[in-house]
């Protein structure tokens, strides 16, 4: 009897505990929701909590026109899902070749993979600027046409060139997890394979590849999101592109400089906005921005989470 | 047959070579390159001009610049590493804490795991920094907004302080835990990855070792110590790594360095301090392996 009252008391102070973990966790998500339908004069009402009284979708409308927000997010998606792509295909190719072969050196290069992570980026980004502003792999380019590089700056190349050579965004952690995970495979399923006449690349794509379902989805879920927030490489690379997170982290001042020509009250330099009025705007395009992503989040969340118990994270 | 298999064995080889090839390619163009370049800027002024760049050789003055001219450098970098060593138990005990709460069969832990996951997905410096600006926008500077962080949580802090300080306990431990509540946010949305790590060791467990230990009476909170704990010793310094590594991405020396190499255009300089960083980010990572590792219970 006294085991039961026991467990109904942890069952009760568990469930206070994991709801008062949630709620501090979706709770500036509530509120951004909450903020993105009020209408202004619902700022100035003290007694309006989180339930907006004037509903309306102009926040929405302006945030949208500010950020400029299809194109942005057409751009940005295609953007992060060319990346994902590259950089899950060399780290899956990279996993593999040092879960499963031994070659001079092998555990050599593992522990620079490793140092790849460890290393701050801060370190690298100077040398990397450089690199990109006028980029010549051993002369190459100067050799052929004589000029020092091609200025690769604010295109797309850098971060194609690095998420395909798996030493993009924490390429190191995605080889890891990869590894750990063909690591764990039997072996006996390669053997066979071999003995029915299949190669090595054979058995990788049709064999491998197939059964990494789980580590696949747990990289190109962190790739993805990964990519889609940050704002240290684009910001260093491509400045002057239209991505996501840098038109996001410029957006107070733009929300500043764009909102009375939107209200109409004329754009000139004397006009200023209503700081209330352009925190709502902020934080309905902060909204807007992150709205890709909790979508995928919902609904891949299931397989993310199932996937995380069985991948190989763990050693 | 001798000569076959070995020749296989080299085969086999080449063709693990061919697969971390891109990666290989990357790391020797994209990593090791830039790195070495790196330490020669550290020690050279870099002059920008139409047709690249030149360096000049300027020995260690870049490093004497960073560490004893620059007014800001060193507060930065202390602070940096003053934060890091306060927030990795933080997050490491919030994250454990966490992953053995979810582990756990209760109704609704599909919404709460996903929800707890949340904040990997939402982490992200751009977001921060326009919440930030936002705010900074409202109120009109940024130490007012501080303030006002503090106020808005509208928490008694005082009142925890004595409670705690009656119970005995020493004011310098009350100090960290207080911290630790206030800042429980950002604690907590820097903890997603740790929480799935842990997690992912936790479902590694057998089961049927909790059996046995309740069969022979232990208590949940004796298995807990004797079973779970140093079954996840080994992710333990996993997750110290990690979330070391992780403490920089965003920390205000790395905001620093950036502003000197691209704004102040002092690439030496800012090569330099990034070195010093890294220098000490490693001495931290070293020290700390170290002294996990032998107390790491491998089985």
């Amino acid at each position: 009897m006294k085991g039961k009252t026991v467990d109904i008391l942890y069952a009760l102070f568990r469930y206070a505990l994991v709801t008062g973990i949630s709620f501090i966790i979706i709770y500036p998500l509530i509120m951004k929701f909450s903020i993105a339908f009020k209408d202004k004069t619902d700022i100035y009402n003290p007694t309006i909590y989180m339930i907006p009284v004037h509903y309306t979708m102009d926040n929405i409308r302006m945030a949208m026109q500010i950020l400029d927000y299809f194109p942005l997010l057409g751009n940005t998606l295609l953007f992060v899902v060319v990346t994902t792509v590259l950089t899950t295909a060399s780290c899956a190719l990279a996993g593999y070749g040092f879960a499963r072969f031994s070659f001079p050196g092998s555990n050599i290069l593992f522990a620079l993979v490793i140092l790849t992570l460890l290393v701050p980026t801060s370190t690298l980004m100077v040398p990397m600027y450089l690199h990109f502003r006028s980029f010549d792999i051993m002369g190459i380019i100067h050799l052929i046409t004589g000029k020092s590089g091609i200025n690769l700056l604010n295109t797309y190349w850098p971060s194609m060139i690095t998420s395909a050579t798996a030493i993009g965004l924490k390429a190191g952690l995605f080889i890891y997890i990869f590894r750990q995970f063909f690591k764990g495979m039997p072996k006996e399923i390669e053997e066979a394979a071999l003995i029915d006449g299949a190669g090595g690349v054979k058995t990788f794509l049709r064999i491998m590849l197939p059964n990494a379902v789980s580590p696949m989805i747990t990289v190109i879920l962190f790739c993805f999101v990964w990519q889609y927030n940050d704002t240290f490489f684009t910001s260093l690379f491509m400045s002057e592109i239209a991505l996501m997170p840098t038109k996001v982290s410029s957006l107070a001042a733009q929300a500043n400089a764009l909102l009375p020509g939107l209200l109409g009250v004329g754009g000139g330099s004397g006009v200023k906005a209503d700081p209330n009025h352009v925190a709502m705007i902020i934080d309905t395009g902060i909204l807007l921005a992150i709205l890709p992503l909790i979508t995928l989040y919902v609904v891949v969340q299931r397989y993310f989470v199932e996937s995380v118990e069985r991948s190989g994270i763990i050693g | 047959m001798r000569g076959s298999r070995l020749s296989l064995n080299h085969k086999r080889s080449w063709l693990g070579v061919a697969f971390i090839t891109p990666w290989l390619l990357g790391f020797v163009f994209m990593f090791a390159t830039p790195l070495i370049q790196s330490v020669k800027f550290s020690f050279s002024k870099l002059n920008v001009d139409p047709s690249g760049f030149t360096l000049e050789w300027v020995g260690w003055s870049n490093f004497n610049n960073a560490l004893f001219v620059d007014a800001t450098f060193n507060r930065v970098l202390t602070e940096s590493v003053r934060d890091m060593v306060l927030n990795v138990p933080m997050i490491l005990f919030f994250s454990l804490f966490s992953a053995t709460l979810l582990n756990q069969k209760f109704r609704g832990r599909v919404l709460a795991r996903a929800i707890f996951f949340l904040p990997v997905i939402l982490a992200s410096n751009a977001i921060s920094a326009a919440e930030a600006s936002g705010l900074i926008n409202l109120v009109g500077d940024a130490t007012a907004v501080n303030e006002l962080g503090q106020s808005g949580s509208q928490y008694n802090v005082m009142a925890m302080v004595m409670i705690l300080s009656d119970i005995g306990l020493p004011l310098s431990f009350v100090d960290y835990i207080v911290d630790a509540i206030l800042r429980i946010y950002e604690i907590i949305t820097s903890s997603g990855v740790q929480i799935l790590i842990f997690l992912a060791a936790l479902q590694s467990v057998p089961g049927a070792m909790y059996e046995v230990a309740k069969i022979e009476g232990a208590t949940a909170y004796e298995s807990f110590w004797k079973i779970t704990f140093p079954l996840v010793s080994p992710l333990i310094l996993t997750n110290v790594i990690y979330t070391i590594i992780d403490s920089f991405t965003g920390s205000k020396v790395t905001q620093m360095i950036f502003t000197t190499a691209f704004t102040t255009q002092n690439f030496g300089l800012s090569a330099a301090m990034s070195w010093i960083y890294t220098l000490i980010i490693s001495i931290v990572l070293i020290v700390v392996g170290y002294f996990l590792s032998k107390r790491v219970h491998y089985n």
